[in-house]
Formats: structure tokens, C-alpha cells, sequence
């Protein structure tokens, strides 16, 4: 056993309302520079959609992730060692800047200093690539927002796997979730496998997957190997960068930008102790079905005498073990099962996990059959189809799910009994096999959602790793080459790419 | 005046061309490792690269190979295979001339994409233009230079330029003077192979130091890096 600490994040999508406020101050913070404007470490989809990049959950499309191979060994789904170097020239699994979207901007300065016309000024798109007019644009970020491409297109979401989907292009019968999407900062991450530099990697004392700028050499097998396209290649730096989950931030004790300003208080951060010895043998289950029980059971519990012992001896401070008891992600992961990984069956071991959303009844009669005992609606008869959430979390196997969104339903009824009829009704908790008191620190973690209850985050030990004398004045964070921003001014070695040639804007409409 | 011109470009030049190239190198990892990278525009336009670059590249893996160990071999083994200066020769001529069409292929289409392709274009720094169109230059040099060898296939001009490149390896003072009455076509290819070693390291070419070999090797598939116990970035695979 060999135990290693990571912050993990839960995010409930049952109370996501799709406002993109994580997206946008991500994109502040990280990606609003050249090269990257197309690129969302964070971004929020409107499922069911095709996403971003188009089809990113299309394995058979993209090759992501990890492939079980006949001997029961596990590779990357791109290819073995041998295979990724030969596709180095031109790498016959990378996405096209058109499969995200051409950044583009718009000529808002003409909306100023246009002259008198008789019609009104308007400010046209630009490319944020070439500088060159836009006449049409045809795709953008969150094109699908609240299902905005008709049936046909958005049906082609992969999670529709088998299910008689023509039904929920009818209007009576359509439904929508969002999900957002972050670098899922695996146990067994593929980018870092797929990475020929060895560039990419995983910290140990918090988990965090990181790519070393100064080592990347730009060769963009990452950006194929990961299955939920979750790494961009900078086209102006020649770099892959990618979700660095805020880790100056985590550091210091404090969440990700992301979870921060989540103003639907749907984001979790907390510690969980993992064995990383199992997570090999886990990652090769032979039934995808079971990755998810897999995963589960890599987590150790910790609580545990002999799991505190051992993680006291692999160096995990004791700070990070009070966090890892108060976590709560371990307890919708684990005690409540109400949090599921995405698409396990990527072999990944995602770290990112998703409580699925609930949604309305689908047919007025069921609806009318519940509420006066208090009796829990049946979660197939949910608008979402629960095969849907399936595909999407736990690789197509229902009973998780069911029994996730069961106890999250369990949860409203236990709290309206007791808040509106004043009874603590024990059988409503006792029927999801939960007690009243987990569900009352249920109802106290996911709906009231405290600050210090959602993030549990200990802060890092650096007087151990750094001297802190020989930092002063430092540069603190920059992009591996000194103190500079990225963007060398004039030097020996070239000017950024693209120098002064491009057009900036907004500028005038030629 | 033609024997000190003679002398300082291939007596004076290569030493100029190979120091810059190594101390460059070597500065350019050291100090701005942030702009080591192979450049890759596949991102931005697919279109033309897959055929482009992977014609390119083999092409010129195969020449570059050729060129090394046909230049710098030394002649004795040759010798002690039987391998007659003539065979040689045609050796040169045949792998070359394959490779170097393959390359060529591979190249034009790069040189089209990089040139009018609005994307590739406007993303492309005076370098990664600049080089391009050198080494196609070069090739199309060196390709030509097939036709100045069909005149004279004894391999005795072979003979020359592997004496001249191993006596600037090996320091020998007035080398120069062996390649004086080759062809031009010879001392252009020549000097602009040269040249290419001095630009090296200010263009995207450094990627080729870096060309990752060792992945194939990497015990294991995860990387984990930790800074506890003193180590800082320590690494090894899981």
C-alpha cells in the first residue's frame, strides 16, 4: 500500500443553472492570452450536445483514453510507445482549431469612429488567428447553449447509446443538463502517458497534473490521449498547456478560481487518500461496467487506524488527514454514493466527480400519485433518462445512479417531513439505506452548502520543500522562463510568433 | 584571391558555423528552454501537413543519415568492405535521389501550406519561413547536384568531400584546399548546409536535439513528480 493524498472536486449538477460564471473568470484568470483564445480549461456544455470540441466523447473518433489490450494490460487507446512516435510528423488524432471554434473578436472600434451613414455602424467579426474578416460565424463557444442546434445535431451526443432517442426530439419529451467540464486531473491520466517529452505530470502530495512548459516540445500526443479533450495546444507558444486547478491557490489553502465564484455553490474541493499501488489493477478492469466500483475501491478510508498509520509513514502531514476525515468529497463519493466519475470508461480514473441532476416527473399523472405520502417517485420515470446519466457516469450501468439520485429524492422528502410536518420520518432514510443523521449532514453539505463546508482544502507544506529566504523577490508565478510573462520582447531567439504582421483589434474595418 | 576566398568558407566558415551551432544550442536550452518547441501548425490547418510533413520528415531522416554516414565514415572501411568509390557513389545517388524526392513531395506541399494558406501564414514568425524556404533551396541543391555527379562516376569527387568533412572534424589545418575545383553547384550545397548549422539554433529546428527516442524506453507509462524530502521535481515512473 502505498498512500498518496489528492484534491479532488465534486460538482453537483443538480444545482448547476448554466451561468458560465466559472468559464468566464477562468478565462480571465488563465486563457485570455494569444493562442489560447480558443481554448476553456473550463468550460459548461448544454447536454445532451455533441460539446466541445465537437464529439469529444466520440472514442472511436478521437482515440482518447486507455484501451484494455487481450493480455489484460492496459495502453493508451492511441497507440503503444512505438506507435505515438511514428505518428509524431503529423499526429493522425489531433483535433482541428474548427472542431473547438476560430476565436474571433469584433471591430468595436468602428461602432466610434465610423462616419455619418445611413445605416447603423456595425462591429463585424474578425478571426483572432489570421486578423482577417469573419463573414460568418459557424461555430463558437457553447453553440449548443440550452439546446440550441436542432434535434438532429445534438442527438449525436454519444451518451444517447442505447436509447430509442427519437422520442426526446419531440418537444413533450425533450430534457437538458448542463455539465461543466474541467481537466479531471486522473489517477491514470492518459496525457501523461501519451506524452513522448515525459513532460506531463502528477504531483504526489496534492494530485494535480501539470505540464512542464520549459519540457514540452510541442509534439501534441496529450492533447490526443486524453479522452475529454481537456488539453490545449498553444499555437503561439508551440506549448500544450492545460487546467492547472488553480494550484497556486490550492496551495495557499484556497479554491480554484472555478469553485470560488461558482455562484450556484455546486463545487466541492476535498482531500482523498488513495491507494496508488491499486490503481493499475483498477484501471484494467476487464468489464467497463466496473470501473466505477474500481475507482471506489482504490479510496481508502480515512478513518481507518491502519490507513491513517501507513499515510502518516508515506509522508501525508496530519493537516492533510483532519482534511481528508472532513472531506466533502469522500462523503458524496463515498458515504452517500451520490457522486459519480465521468465517463469511467475512459480507464482514467477521472478525479472530477458529478452528482447527476434531478429533473421533473415526466408524465402529469405520475406526478399527481406522489407528495401526499411522502412516497418517492420512481427516478426511471425522470425527465432525464436515467440510461442518459448512465452512459454519461458510471459507463452505462443504472442500479449507482439510480440509487445516487433515490437518496438525493430520499433527502427533500426526510427534509420536508421534518421542516413542514415536523416529523422526523426515520423509514424515508431508512428505505435508501442511509440513517437520519448522514442525511441530515446531507441536506447540511449539498443543500445549504456552507463555504467551509464545501471546501475542505489544507494548505501545502512548502517551509518542507522550499526555503523561503532564498524566494524573496522572486518572480512567483510565470511561465518557466524567468520572470517573463510568456512573451519574450526582442531577444536573440526570435520575436513571439506572429511579431507585428497581424492585425490587432478592434481596429478599423478595411 | 579565389584560394582565400576558397579558404575561408570551407576552412573558416564550417568552424564559425558549427561553434554558433552548439553554443547556441546549448544557451538556447540553458536560457529560453519556454521557446524550445518543434513548432507544430497542425492545430490550425490539417489540410496538406499529414502527407506534407510525414513525406518531409522521412525523406529527410533518410538524407540527413545518408549524408552523416557517408560523409564522415571513415574511408578505410569502406575500403576494407570492398566497397569501390564508384559503388559509392551510386550508393549516394540511388538512396539520395529516392529520399530526396520523397522529401521534395513532402516539402512543396509545406512550402505551399506555410506560404498561402492564410492561417499558417499569418502564424508564421520570419524563421519558420525563413527556414523552410533554406531547406527547400537546399534540397533542390542538393537534388541537382545528381546531375553534376552522372558526369564523373569514378567516386573520386565522394572521395574529396568525406576527406574535407572529416579533416574539419578532425582539425586538419589547409583542408580547404581539397574541395577547391569541385563544381559549384557542390560549394553552393555545401555552403548552404553550412549556413543551416548557423541558423540552427535560432529557429524551430532545435526540436530535432529533442526528438524523444527515449519515450520508447520509459519503464512504466505515469510520470509522478514530488518536491518532498529535499528533492525538488524528482521524477520516475510509476
Amino acid at each position: 500500500m502505498k498512500i498518496r493524498a489528492q484534491i479532488a472536486m465534486v460538482l453537483n449538477l443538480d444545482k448547476c443553472i448554466g451561468c458560465h460564471t466559472c468559464s468566464v473568470t477562468c478565462k480571465n484568470v488563465w486563457t485570455s492570452r494569444e493562442g489560447m483564445e480558443y481554448a476553456w480549461f473550463n468550460n459548461v456544455e448544454t447536454k445532451p450536445g455533441i460539446g466541445y470540441p465537437k464529439d469529444w466523447e466520440n472514442q472511436d473518433r478521437w482515440n482518447g483514453g486507455w484501451r484494455r489490450k487481450r493480455n489484460g494490460k492496459i495502453e493508451p487507446r492511441i497507440g503503444s510507445k512505438w506507435r505515438v512516435l511514428a505518428n509524431i510528423f503529423a499526429n493522425p488524432d489531433l483535433p482541428e482549431i474548427d472542431d473547438y471554434y476560430e476565436p474571433f473578436t469584433f471591430d468595436y472600434e468602428h461602432l466610434q469612429t465610423a462616419p455619418e451613414l445611413s445605416a447603423f455602424p456595425t462591429a463585424r467579426p474578425r478571426s483572432l488567428i489570421t486578423g482577417e474578416r469573419m463573414e460568418k460565424i459557424e461555430w463558437g463557444p457553447n453553440w449548443e447553449e440550452i439546446l440550441g442546434t436542432e434535434f438532429a445535431k445534438r442527438s449525436k451526443d454519444y451518451n444517447f447509446e442505447g436509447i430509442q432517442k427519437e422520442i426526446y426530439g419531440q418537444f413533450e419529451n425533450t430534457f437538458m443538463m448542463y455539465l461543466p467540464r474541467l481537466c479531471e486531473h486522473c489517477l491514470n491520466p492518459a496525457c501523461v502517458a501519451a506524452c513522448p517529452s515525459g513532460a506531463i505530470y502528477k504531483r504526489e502530495e496534492d494530485g494535480i497534473v501539470l505540464i512542464d512548459q520549459d519540457k514540452c516540445r510541442g509534439w501534441r500526443m496529450c492533447v490526443s490521449g486524453c479522452p475529454y479533450k481537456k488539453i490545449y495546444y498553444n499555437w503561439s507558444s508551440g506549448k500544450s498547456e492545460k487546467c492547472i486547478f488553480c494550484y497556486p491557490r490550492i496551495e495557499a489553502g484556497q479554491p480554484t478560481v472555478c469553485s470560488e465564484t461558482c455562484v450556484g455553490r455546486i463545487r466541492y474541493l476535498g482531500v482523498v487518500l488513495y491507494d496508488a499501488d491499486r490503481i493499475e489493477q483498477a484501471a484494467s478492469a476487464p468489464n467497463e461496467q466496473d470501473l466505477y466500483q474500481a475507482q471506489l475501491d482504490v479510496f481508502l478510508n480515512p478513518h481507518d487506524e491502519a490507513v491513517i498509520a501507513q499515510a502518516r509513514a508515506d509522508g501525508i502531514a496530519d493537516n492533510w488527514l483532519e482534511a481528508a476525515r472532513r472531506s466533502p468529497v469522500y462523503k458524496m463519493a463515498m458515504d452517500w454514493k451520490v457522486a459519480f466519475p465521468l465517463h469511467p470508461e475512459y480507464r482514467t480514473l477521472p478525479m472530477v466527480w458529478y452528482v447527476p441532476p434531478l429533473s421533473p416527473i415526466q408524465s402529469a399523472s405520475a406526478a399527481g400519485k406522489i407528495g401526499h405520502d411522502g412516497a418517492m417517485p420512481d427516478v426511471r420515470s425522470l425527465r432525464i433518462p436515467l440510461k442518459y446519466l448512465a452512459n454519461l457516469l458510471t459507463a452505462g450501468k443504472e442500479e449507482p445512479v439510480a440509487l445516487g439520485l433515490e437518496r438525493m429524492l430520499a433527502m427533500r422528502a426526510y427534509m420536508r417531513a421534518k421542516t413542514v410536518d415536523g416529523v422526523i420520518d426515520e423509514a424515508i432514510a431508512k428505505r435508501v439505506g442511509l440513517t437520519s443523521l448522514a442525511i441530515e449532514d446531507m441536506y447540511q453539505i449539498m443543500a445549504i452548502a456552507n463555504y467551509e463546508d464545501r471546501f475542505v482544502i489544507p494548505s501545502a507544506h512548502r517551509e518542507i520543500h522550499e526555503d523561503a529566504y532564498d524566494l524573496r523577490g522572486s518572480c512567483g508565478f510565470s511561465f518557466g522562463n524567468g520572470c517573463s510573462g510568456g512573451t519574450t520582447e526582442t531577444n536573440l531567439f526570435g520575436t513571439p510568433k506572429g511579431g507585428n504582421k497581424r492585425a490587432k483589434t478592434p481596429m478599423e474595418v478595411v | 584571391m579565389r584560394e582565400l576566398i576558397n579558404y575561408i568558407v570551407f576552412g573558416w566558415y564550417p568552424y564559425f558555423c558549427l561553434t554558433t551551432f552548439l553554443v547556441g544550442s546549448w544557451l538556447r536550452f540553458d536560457r529560453e528552454q519556454y521557446t524550445w518547441r518543434s513548432g507544430s501548425s497542425q492545430l490550425l490547418r490539417r489540410r496538406q501537413l499529414t502527407w506534407g510533413s510525414n513525406l518531409f520528415h522521412v525523406g529527410v531522416l533518410v538524407i540527413f543519415v545518408g549524408h552523416f554516414g557517408g560523409l564522415l565514415t571513415p574511408i578505410w572501411i569502406f575500403e576494407a568492405l570492398g566497397i569501390s568509390y564508384g559503388l559509392k557513389q551510386w550508393i549516394a545517388i540511388g538512396v539520395g535521389g529516392v529520399a530526396g524526392m520523397i522529401a521534395f513531395i513532402g516539402m512543396s506541399l509545406l512550402v505551399h501550406r506555410r506560404l498561402f494558406d492564410s492561417r499558417v501564414r499569418k502564424t508564421s514568425s520570419f524563421g519558420d519561413i525563413a527556414i523552410l524556404l533554406i531547406l527547400y533551396v537546399q534540397l533542390i541543391l542538393g537534388m541537382s547536384t545528381i546531375f553534376v555527379s552522372l558526369q564523373h562516376l569514378d567516386g573520386q569527387e565522394v572521395v574529396k568531400f568525406m576527406t574535407w568533412a572529416q579533416g574539419i572534424l578532425t582539425l586538419q589545418p589547409d583542408i580547404s584546399s581539397v574541395i577547391a575545383d569541385v563544381h559549384p553547384l557542390f560549394k553552393l550545397h555545401l555552403f548552404l548546409g553550412m549556413t543551416i548549422f548557423l541558423v540552427f539554433p535560432f529557429t524551430r529546428l532545435v526540436h530535432i536535439w529533442s526528438a524523444p527516442i527515449w519515450y520508447v524506453g520509459r519503464r512504466g507509462y505515469q510520470v509522478v513528480r514530488t518536491r518532498r524530502n529535499g528533492k525538488v521535481a524528482a521524477e520516475w515512473p510509476r
